[in-house]
């Protein structure tokens, strides 16, 4: 699925693009835990569903090699995150749904989870 | 083919800096990628070495990270001047964490570090002294046929 269609999905705003739109999206982690995600992230050319606005968020992501985070709640990440996603090229979106909502609508649209077996 | 030589290097780290936390591990990201290891290889390694990285950062007063890369393995080691870990065998059990609330407000602390080094590397050998620091090992085999003392 492209990205472009997942911020359709969510009806997400864009914070951070620099001509990501066509990225494909090929699974999702969601998590508050980071040291979750660090534990079960495994699928690649993930995007991560998340309430946490930190910059340990885009670490995370970086180590992890997930290529793109959707902040729900509407919650606009913070100015550090901003500028760190801007250098390590990971796209920015924010959505007004929970991450349970989140989820589901780019679960019914066929996105699965970034586990190893997809659970 | 000509073998790649070894290189090797060390990041030091202060407890409580949160600011840079996984910066370490972001920097020896970079120097496995552009030394063409393999994705996956790259990723294991960065996770663990995040995954001490802040544990440092969380537990102790200061750390060092000295990495080696050598044709056939990448060796991580961890020294921290910390609180040290009473029982290990608690520690390495999945959910079982002693970090503070503030630390779990931003994400971490759920557990999850320990387990997922031993099970992210090909060897992993921990030890502490209580009041006094602790060190982790960790081994990435490069080949499948790696072994220790190659």
């Amino acid at each position: 699925m492209t990205f472009n269609k997942v911020i359709e999905i969510l009806e997400a705003d864009v914070i951070l693009d620099k001509g990501h739109k066509d990225l494909e999206i090929l699974s999702v982690c969601s998590s508050d835990l980071l040291s979750d995600l660090l534990h079960f992230a495994k699928k690649p050319q993930a995007i991560l569903i998340t309430g946490m606005t930190n910059t340990h968020v885009v670490r995370t992501a970086e180590i992890t090699d997930i290529i793109a985070i959707a902040f729900v709640l509407n919650k606009k990440p913070e100015k550090d995150t901003i500028e760190m996603a801007r250098q390590k090229g990971i796209p920015l979106i924010v959505t007004r749904f929970s991450r349970f909502t989140a989820c589901g609508r780019l679960f019914m649209e066929g996105l699965r989870s970034c586990t190893e077996d997809g659970i | 083919m000509k073998e790649p030589e070894s290189i090797e290097g060390s990041f030091h780290l202060t407890g409580g800096d949160f600011n840079n936390a996984g910066a370490a591990s972001s920097e020896l990201k970079t120097i496995l990628t552009k030394r063409g290891i393999s994705p996956d290889l790259v990723r294991r390694a960065a996770i663990v070495t995040f995954e001490a990285e802040m544990n440092v950062i969380i537990h102790a007063v200061a750390g060092v990270i000295h990495y080696s890369i050598a044709p056939e393995t990448i060796r991580i080691a961890i020294n921290d001047m910390g609180p040290g870990i009473p029982d290990i065998e608690l520690a390495m059990q999945e959910g079982y964490s002693t970090a503070p609330d503030w630390v779990r407000e931003m994400g971490w602390g759920a557990g999850m570090g320990l387990p997922n080094m031993k099970k992210l590397s090909d060897e992993f050998r921990i030890e502490t002294v209580v009041n006094e620091g602790t060190t982790v090992e960790m081994l990435i085999y490069l080949r499948k046929d790696s072994h220790e003392g190659t």
